[in-house]
């Protein structure tokens, strides 16, 4: 029934694509209902996002390894951040604040999810367009609005944000307590009210499409990883992001209507304020049941494309298909309930803490499960390295490199040690910031000759590649061990205190490697735009050789993606290398052989 | 010029290593396609495997040259706990990272792209996934068993012989207020906060009559210490690295820490060999411009020591507002010392 219904559908769409119909500038570039297109406006968007949040971390770096030091260059392009030569503290605060908020959800979850959920999944379900393509470009254009609206906060005579990313109040409530707590702070609320909006627009749009426009013989347990990775990462956002507006309105109330929702008892600037019987901490617990799963929503995406670069360039089917699925699940569910280990310092009943350490550490389970599969996928392999091979490879390294430490913190009698130190700082950066740019970068590199028909540079992908590893590892390794002698993150200098100050090296090392990684980053920018234009043209319709559906579609990329009817799906797609003798790889749409059909039912006795 | 300088490099830079990718690309397009992937794949797994053989030999030197000379030594019982529990989690996640790392690379390198061979066709093995979830599961069973207990313990009833104090932050300072000679810290109420009395301190309740304030935390080793955490304003964290003490600082939700000092500054100094070595008081929770400048000076001294210092001590009733209410009545009394000298309607507190 559901079947027929699907072709159905199909059959009118390539009926509709088979007349042209003109179409303008503004509608195929601007407006564009395509998935594909809002695919790449995500992606441009996103990588201008990442330079200005990668610029600003560079800015607070330079400050935190030559406290001392003046920059009037720095001053001659910043002028309303520095002072006589240095970066203000109000500027600092708010370039750290305004770097998380910007990384967080403008790159990695707009940007990574908004780019390789509307490429991906119509491609690899066999789906014309996405269950609503208007939906979609509403997605887009809220987006862009509220990344106007925060930019917008940039140029305030009061400054930016500058709570921090995760704007507890009163901090963040009160415009006494801040400057950046006035203007800046209320731009942020709008910015973001309208981001989760534009998020739950995509992502009803992602599960439906995911649920319903399945092509034929596109079964649940058929479809690539990469899609099931984004299904769950919408099921996620869907899930959390309302905890998040509620937290944002109530936090509007309290700063505009009196209410008392977050505040309690607070005298500030020599008065008592009326606020009475809130709980800051409520606030806390509202911000990081999104929070959290934010992190997931960040990473699973990179995840998804991971294991399926890993299986298609080792010439060998993931390994432990089901497995990585059920992993997901896991972590998505038990994503849910952990949220409160953000919260073990801040005098919690110490029972509610132990069951916070309990399922925190659990989560490490299906997280090493993943880790085991992705190198019983490599192992007897046959590892073709392209850049975006290395890119997952590299992930893989980061994510257990990053992972470790979870355990370290999510304990949290550790945390008692670790907590808000710069440890924090070096475990988040490298499982969710780096990790998760790293599967971007594997996902561009990958699908880049499907996007837009030519090869990226692979000598400058590499050098790409090899700076920004090495680099990575160099700036946030040495994070823990500032963090386990007890430095605390957030400081504008270490000079007040004897303990701290004696890092003055490792800080001057970790700037000096944030600025090469960053302008490393430029490399990739111009291979991007130039290979868009003057790159190697793809020939062939699969160069990569992979079994999921994208690679079937024409090379002209056309609305509507295959010109007649819709492919039909016969098996999973990760058959590589299955017999001895042939192309190692049988696509999807290939139908199983009589031998193949009777190994299965073996198999299954 | 000098920005100009600059841009110009940069841009020269830029220009150099596009064109050597351009150039390389035009070689390797003549070759076969299958012949330019199995170059490709042998020189960047060399280079990935010589990064990861070079970042392995990074992680386990620095680390253990971290654990030996930088992290601090815990000054106080539960640090010593928490240091316990760091070497067993450092020692099994150190493991798994080394050798997982390991493999990645070594895979990465050994079974490299050759274009006469096959990859093994190995979907899956029911027995290898259930052994690394189990076994993992097991692994965290221990740790988190471990962690479980060691906080409870910590998070135990203080014994009720500690000494009292209490930390209230705001931006950007501390006060700190003993409980005096009943060792009992009077009751605060928040509507009465004024510039004369910031804490809020109830006057009328003996308790709060003998309990004074001190610049410095001084506190006697061995002996276990109570800590009350407030703020008056935002969110603050009372953080003694040495200690590995930190709780959250929330108006409006006074938070609890007990712990035992065991090193004299005396000591520590010997230890660290640092003369000028103190103990000092950070605040850890983002609070505004001036969170990285919130030191306070925490002495840890002898049991003797102690008690000298704290016969000194003068109660902040009498000295601040008894003196003056004989002073002055019944005109309004001046402003606290310490207080940021803001003249304040005492009908506002409401």
């Amino acid at each position: 029934m559901a079947t027929s219904n699907i072709h159905e559908h199909g059959a009118t769409v390539a009926h509709a694509a088979g007349h042209h119909h003109e179409e303008t500038f503004f509608s195929k570039y601007v407006f564009s209902m395509d998935h594909k297109m809002i695919a790449k406006q995500f992606l441009i968007a996103g990588m201008m996002w990442a330079i200005i949040g990668g610029l600003f971390s560079v800015l607070f770096r330079v400050q935190l390894a030559w406290p001392d030091e003046t920059f009037p260059l720095l001053e001659t392009l910043f002028s309303n951040w520095f002072d006589s030569g240095k970066l203000t503290t109000d500027a600092y605060y708010a370039l750290v604040t305004m770097h998380g908020t910007i990384m967080v959800f403008f790159v990695l979850t707009a940007g990574l999810s908004g780019t390789f959920a509307n490429l991906l999944i119509p491609y690899q379900i066999g789906a014309r367009d996405m269950a609503s393509p208007l939906m979609n470009a509403l997605s887009f254009w809220l987006f862009i609005l509220s990344s106007l609206i925060m930019l917008a906060s940039v140029f305030l005579p009061t400054g930016m944000a500058s709570g921090g990313w995760t704007i507890y109040p009163p901090l963040s409530a009160l415009p006494q307590a801040s400057s950046g707590s006035g203007m800046g702070m209320t731009l942020w609320l709008i910015s973001m009210t309208l981001f989760i909006a534009s998020q739950l627009l995509a992502g009803i749009n992602y599960i439906s499409t995911v649920l319903n426009l399945r092509t034929k013989g596109m079964t649940m347990f058929r479809m690539p990883l990469t899609v099931w990775a984004l299904f769950f990462t919408a099921i996620i956002g869907l899930l959390s992001f309302p905890v998040l507006v509620s937290a944002a309105v109530l936090l509007i109330f309290d700063r505009g209507l009196g209410t008392s929702f977050y505040l309690s008892d607070i005298y500030i600037g020599g008065q008592a304020l009326a606020y009475s019987g809130g709980s800051a901490i409520l606030f806390q617990h509202l911000f990081w049941f999104l929070g959290h799963p934010e992190v997931y929503i960040v990473i699973l995406p990179a995840m998804g494309m991971v294991s399926e670069i890993l299986a298609v360039n080792s010439r060998k089917p993931i390994f432990g298909y089901k497995a990585m699925i059920f992993s997901i699940l896991g972590i998505a569910v038990l994503g849910f309930i952990v949220w409160a280990h953000h919260m073990f310092m801040t005098g919690m009943n110490p029972f509610l803490g132990s069951v916070f350490i309990l399922f925190t550490l659990l989560i490490a389970v299906p997280s090493s499960v993943k880790v085991f599969n992705w190198l019983a996928t490599i192992w007897r392999g046959n590892i073709r390295m392209t850049p975006a091979t290395i890119f997952a490879l590299g992930f893989v390294s980061l994510f257990i490199s990053g992972g470790v430490t979870g355990i370290w913190l999510g304990n949290a009698t550790i945390d008692i040690q670790l907590h808000d130190t710069y440890f924090v700082v070096a475990h988040f950066h490298i499982i969710m910031g780096i990790a998760a740019f790293f599967g971007m970068f594997a996902g561009v590199y990958h699908w880049f000759p499907k996007m837009y028909g030519r090869f990226m540079n692979e000598t400058l992908a590499y050098i790409h590649f090899f700076i920004t590893f090495i680099g990575s590892y160099l700036i946030f390794w040495p994070m823990h061990y500032l963090g386990m002698s007890g430095v605390p993150r957030r400081y504008y200098s270490f000079n007040e205190f004897k303990a701290f100050a004696e890092y003055g090296d490792m800080n001057i090392l970790i700037t000096v490697a944030a600025i090469i990684v960053f302008f490393t980053q430029f490399i990739f920018v111009i291979n991007f735009f130039w290979s868009m234009k003057k790159g190697r043209v793809v020939t062939e319709l699969n160069p990569w050789k992979a079994n999921t559906l994208e690679w079937t579609t024409p090379l002209e990329r056309i609305h509507g993606n295959w010109p007649g009817e819709l492919p039909t799906v016969y098996r999973w797609a990760y058959d590589y290398s299955k017999f001895e003798d042939g192309p190692d790889f049988i696509p999807q749409t290939v139908p199983m052989t009589e031998e193949e059909i009777q190994m299965e039912k073996n198999a299954h006795h | 010029m000098q920005l100009l300088l600059i841009t110009l490099a940069l841009v020269l830079v830029f220009v150099v290593i596009v064109q050597v990718g351009k150039a390389v690309e035009l070689i390797s397009v003549i070759k076969e396609e299958d012949d330019r992937r199995e170059e490709t794949s042998r020189s960047v797994a060399f280079w990935f495997g010589i990064t990861g053989f070079l970042l392995l030999i990074f992680m386990a030197v620095t680390g253990y040259y971290e654990y030996g000379k930088f992290l601090p030594v815990p000054a106080s019982e539960h640090g010593v706990w928490i240091q316990e529990l760091i070497t067993v989690t450092l020692i099994v996640t150190g493991i798994v990272l080394l050798i997982t790392n390991f493999l990645l690379f070594f895979f990465s390198w050994k079974y490299r792209y050759r274009k006469d061979r096959r990859a093994f066709y190995y979907p899956h093995n029911n027995k290898l996934e259930l052994i690394w979830t189990v076994i993992p599961a097991l692994a965290l069973t221990v740790l988190v068993g471990m962690g479980i207990d060691k906080w409870f313990k910590i998070f135990s009833e203080a014994p009720s012989e500690a000494i009292r104090i209490e930390a209230t932050a705001k931006q950007f300072g501390w006060y700190i207020r003993y409980g005096g000679k009943d060792n009992k810290l009077g009751p605060r109420d928040f509507t009465l906060v004024n510039a004369e009395n910031e804490l809020g301190v109830r006057w009328n309740d003996e308790a709060s009559q003998d309990d004074f304030l001190s610049d410095e935390i001084v506190l006697p080793v061995n002996t276990p210490v109570y800590v009350n955490i407030a703020a008056l304003d935002v969110i603050h964290n009372f953080y003694l690295p040495e200690f590995r003490l930190m709780m959250d600082a929330v108006p409006g939700m006074p938070t609890k820490f007990w712990f035992k000092p065991t090193i004299t500054t005396e000591k520590m100094r010997e230890i660290k060999g640092d003369p000028e070595f103190d103990y000092e008081l950070a605040c850890n929770q983002l609070c505004g411009t001036g969170h990285w400048n919130m030191k306070r000076v925490v002495r840890i001294v002898t049991e003797e020591e102690y008690k000298v210092w704290f016969a000194e001590q003068k109660s902040y009733y009498e000295q601040n507002i008894l003196a003056k209410k004989e002073e002055a009545t019944p005109v309004a009394p001046a402003v606290a010392a310490d207080s940021a000298a803001a003249v304040v309607d005492s009908t506002v507190t409401e």
